[in-house]
């Protein structure tokens, strides 16, 4: 059979079945496919909150989307061209998504009448000429894979299992994407079991094969690889990499890493991966809650380890009486706060930006924290690095925010050199004749660090206020304002330390963007769309790492521009704190629909701002 | 380097500030005795800590010159595991009430216990909240009138010793501030043993719960009224020790030793791993029984700090592949690729 290649610049696939079909397993490992064949890419795996919600059911559909490209990807785009569809839930919840003229390649053993009943299809959609739109193509899945996997022995349901890898070959092929990694996977991950290994792989192969031979697949696809710059590659996701993150700010700092915390979605994969990380040095403790995840932390960090703990939205409800302590004990820690949908135990799967404003404000007392702010799943590694920096040097515990996007969300990531990566310096104070426990740096206003363990350096740290230099417990009034201004003044200083906040897209515009965390994909390609349509309309963008306190030279920005525009995944919190700080009649743009901004309607809604901003620039 | 424990005094632990306990509190007695035997442990003094939460009995890290964390309520626990956990080398006392150690810190204090962290945890118990002002606490008596329950609280009461052995502690003991050598003796048997003790003081508040334990403690009804346990001897009570205990099938029942012969008696053995002896003994309680006094389970178990140490050095001994730059390709090249 003739086959016809077409190249690509950039292409959105989604994967979608039931919560136990293995979509986050294809979908990962099709990603890892991708990145071996050298393109940009970004992920959004996007799954239900049950483990096993009943099969066929619209809320049980677990989904998996991937952006690949030889151009930049910062995003995993908007509406997949192609979807998989392994049943009849899979493709009704995900069909109006597909962009306009897609492509449909469903599983059509899984559209029985029961299936297609249970989501309230009438007649078969694949037959009935609904689909007419798009190019659909309709795949015995389940049979040829029961088929493909005979030799192998595996029979019935075990058989009908290997169906997820089917797919993955067809999409592999269909997209030119190496197998090896795939095959070595499956290997390492089968090993003890040669059957189910056998299967899997001839399952795999049947797929390519089926796409090889298929008239309806005669057209396959050429993604050329990304201008990326020199250099070791590897695909990533967030929590991984904030966990090498945390390791490597470890080792450069000198100290043992004490990771305590509670097991808490999306969240937990951080605690899982650092567990595995004895052999480093690494000690991880899985505590019985979230308040004793921090205590714990907070105990190491006295020890004089780098204590972290890492949570989600619900867990920081809890921790918020020991962050206020951490902040009048001064001492390092760093908290991550992987971002899902609240409030409660709301969307556990689904990612948000909402607790900003309870990370810059959840405590009683006046207690100011530093907080930072990962902008993709790579950027989760530096800034670990930069938390525990912060951490170290100001003596003060520090938010890092990702979210649920960032956490399982994957792009590549040029591997770098440990060696280029600067030291954290830290001193741990050991001299008894010049110690005291208050008694702060003149340029940081960090206090001493000395641990349990330093002759002569003997102290009571606790949560009653403090005398200045002394240490001791101080309730004179003329204190506790001093005491209060020091503990803000040293947060606030922390801003010396930032580099020039820079601005993206066409610097001189009327209308500036101002953006912070998982937003950045998003925002900078509808920036980026707005500059390069064929009008004259264009945009400003900031992105800022740095929330509390904010780059010192944001103001001067900000008020260079007639509109200012946030985009935030929560109701507007972000613009509430830049309103407050620069009076500045900053819009917001806020969208709470558990997933990222759509690149397309932040655009429509830039055009829409400029084409209401009147006068010259 | 560490500093000669064998020159320590009690001076060297002696605060630099007054004490602020009300005159009278029994908590003046337990500081006595505890500062009078962390000088004998032959620990350095830096690599001494005390770590409290929040409660009367959590002011005393700052009446004891060394390193001291005054936490928050309930979470003394939490902030000891950490600590420990992250160096094994320091000798750990927690010191909390019935209050911030059963009733807000309660399931920290199981935990804590239960992994058998090397800590030792005084739990002062007057069975009252002292520094809210007389609130009726965990450990109050069914009907005990407080500001909180001017009709009589409804609760049933815990048995600090009692959760302790639930929680799976292996070194559980009871003593009271009133009878100081039998304290300072408790306190050097919890110095000795490693992994995690539980020791319950009776406790007295004399503004709000005055006389609370008196019944137990009082010199004049001691005797009678308390069990005294000590390895390998019988449980005898009484002036002349003419009471004992002994079993009735399952049921535990205070005979006269002259007419049950001393032999047929309960002898008390702390080491049994099994824990149906000692809970039996932490639900003695008057008019029934006897309120037992001392150590009623000492096993030996290893300790999770030192587990957790030694799972780092097996680990970093059985792999050498901890570099960075192997643990940036999640060690393994397979998934990595070359950019020219």
């Amino acid at each position: 059979m003739s086959q016809e290649t077409v190249e690509l610049d950039s292409v959105i696939v989604r994967f979608a079945g039931d919560s136990g079909d293995g979509m986050q397993l294809v979908g990962s490992q099709f990603s890892v496919a991708s990145a071996i064949a050298g393109n940009d890419l970004s992920t959004l795996p996007d799954y239900p909150a049950e483990i096993r919600a009943p099969a066929g059911t619209v809320y049980g559909v677990s989904g998996f989307q991937i952006q690949f490209s030889h151009g930049k990807t910062l995003t995993p785009g908007d509406h997949p061209d192609t979807l998989v569809a392994m049943n009849p839930a899979a493709l009704k919840t995900n069909v109006s998504t597909l962009k306009a003229g897609g492509t449909i390649i469903a599983n059509a053993d899984a559209f029985t009448e029961r299936n297609m009943s249970m989501v309230g299809y009438e007649t078969n959609p694949l037959e009935d000429g609904s689909l007419e739109d798009y190019s659909l193509i309709a795949v015995k899945m389940t049979s040829l894979t029961v088929e493909a996997v005979k030799e192998s022995g595996l029979k019935g349901k075990n058989a009908r299992r290997c169906t997820n890898f089917f797919a993955l070959g067809l999409i592999c092929s269909l997209y030119g994407r190496p197998l090896d990694a795939t095959e070595q996977f499956i290997d390492a991950k089968f090993a003890g079991k040669p059957e189910i290994q056998q299967a899997n792989t001839l399952a795999l192969n049947a797929g390519v094969a089926y796409a090889e031979s298929t008239e309806a697949l005669s057209v396959h696809y050429q993604i050329k690889p990304a201008e990326l710059d020199p250099g070791l590659y590897r695909s990533i996701e967030g929590n991984k990499a904030l966990a090498y993150g945390l390791v490597t700010a470890a080792e450069k700092s000198g100290l043992q890493l004490v990771l305590a915390s509670y097991p808490i979605t999306p969240a937990t994969s951080i605690l899982e991966e650092l567990a595995a990380l004895r052999h480093m040095g690494v000690k991880t403790l899985q505590m019985e809650d979230e308040i004793a995840g921090i205590g714990a932390a907070l105990g190491a960090s006295w020890a004089g380890s780098l204590g972290v703990t890492t949570t989600s939205g619900p867990g920081v409800c809890l921790k918020s009486e020991f962050i206020g302590l951490a902040l009048i004990v001064e001492l390092p820690l760093v908290i991550v706060d992987v971002q899902r949908g609240g409030p409660s135990t709301g969307l556990p799967t689904k990612t948000e930006q909402s607790d900003l404003m309870m990370a810059m404000y959840g405590r009683h007392g006046d207690s100011s924290i530093p907080i930072i702010a990962a902008k993709s799943p790579s950027d989760a590694f530096d800034c670990a690095i930069e938390a525990t920096r912060i951490a170290t040097k100001y003596m003060t515990p520090v938010f890092l925010m990702t979210d649920g996007y960032i956490a399982n969300g994957a792009e590549p990531w040029s591997i770098p050199n440990p060696k280029d990566i600067p030291e954290i310096p830290v001193v741990q104070h050991t001299d008894p004749e010049t110690f005291q426990p208050y008694k702060r740096d003149p340029l940081t206003l960090a206090r001493p660090w000395a641990v349990p363990g330093t002759p002569g350096c003997e102290h009571r740290l606790g949560g009653l206020e403090k005398e200045n230099i002394t240490g001791d417990v101080c309730t004179e009034p003329e204190n506790h304002a001093l005491m209060t201004k020091l503990r803000h003044d040293k947060v606030e200083g922390i801003a010396r330390d930032y580099p020039a906040q820079q601005i993206e897209g066409v610097a001189d515009s009327d209308l500036l963007v101002v953006s912070w965390g998982s937003t950045y994909g998003s925002v900078s390609q509808a920036v980026e769309a707005v500059n390069h349509d064929d009008t004259d309309k264009t945009v400003a963008h900031v992105h800022l790492r740095y929330i509390n306190p904010l780059p010192a030279d944001l103001g001067e920005i900000i008020k260079g521009y007639k509109k200012v525009i946030v985009p935030e995944v929560n109701n507007g919190q972000f613009v509430h704190i830049l309103r407050d700080k620069y009076l500045v009649d900053a819009q917001s743009f806020a969208r709470v629909y558990g997933r990222p901004l759509a690149i397309d309607e932040l655009r429509d809604e830039f055009i829409s701002v400029l084409s209401t901003t009147k006068g010259a620039k | 380097m560490s500093t000669d424990p064998s020159a320590l005094t009690r001076k060297d632990f002696t605060p630099n500030q007054d004490l602020r306990w009300c005159p009278g509190c029994g908590d003046y007695s337990i500081h006595s005795m505890l500062l009078s035997v962390l000088p004998t442990m032959g620990v350095p003094k830096e690599k001494i800590v005390i770590v409290s939460g929040i409660g009367c009995s959590s002011r005393f890290p700052y009446y004891v010159d060394t390193y001291g964390f005054h936490t928050i309520h309930g979470r003394a626990a939490t902030v000891a595991t950490g600590l420990k956990a992250a160096n094994p080398d320091l000798n750990v006392w927690l010191i909390t009430g019935d209050g911030d150690g059963l009733s807000i810190g309660g399931n920290h204090t199981l935990h804590l216990l239960r992994r058998n962290l090397d800590i030792n945890v005084i739990l002062f118990n007057n069975e009252i909240y002292g520094l809210t002002k007389g609130q009726y606490s965990p450990t109050s008596t069914k009907g005990l009138k407080t500001k909180t329950s001017p009709m009589g609280s409804i609760e049933q009461p815990m048995r600090p010793c009692a959760y302790a052995i639930g929680a799976g502690a292996n070194f559980v003991a009871r003593t009271t501030d009133k009878n100081p050598k039998h304290l300072k003796a408790t306190l050097e048997r919890a110095a000795g043993h490693s992994g995690a003790c539980f020791i319950e003081v009776l406790q007295n508040c004399v503004i709000f719960n005055d006389g609370v334990h008196s019944e137990v403690t009082d010199k004049d009804k001691a005797a009678n009224n308390q069990l005294v346990l000590k390895a390998g001897e019988p449980l005898c009570f009484g002036e002349n020790n003419e009471k004992g205990i002994m079993l009735d099938g399952f049921d535990p029942k205070v005979v006269d030793v002259s007419q049950a012969g001393e032999d047929n008696l309960l002898r008390h053995d702390p080491t049994i791993e099994d824990i149906g002896y000692a809970s039996m003994l932490s639900h003695f309680s008057l008019p029934d029984f006897p309120v037992p006094m001392g150590v009623f389970r000492q096993t030996d178990t290893v300790t999770y700090d030192s587990m957790i140490q030694q799972q780092v050095e097996v680990a970093k001994a059985n792999r050498s592949d901890n570099s960075l730059e192997e643990l940036y390709t999640g060690f393994s090249k397979a998934s990595t690729w070359e950019v020219e």
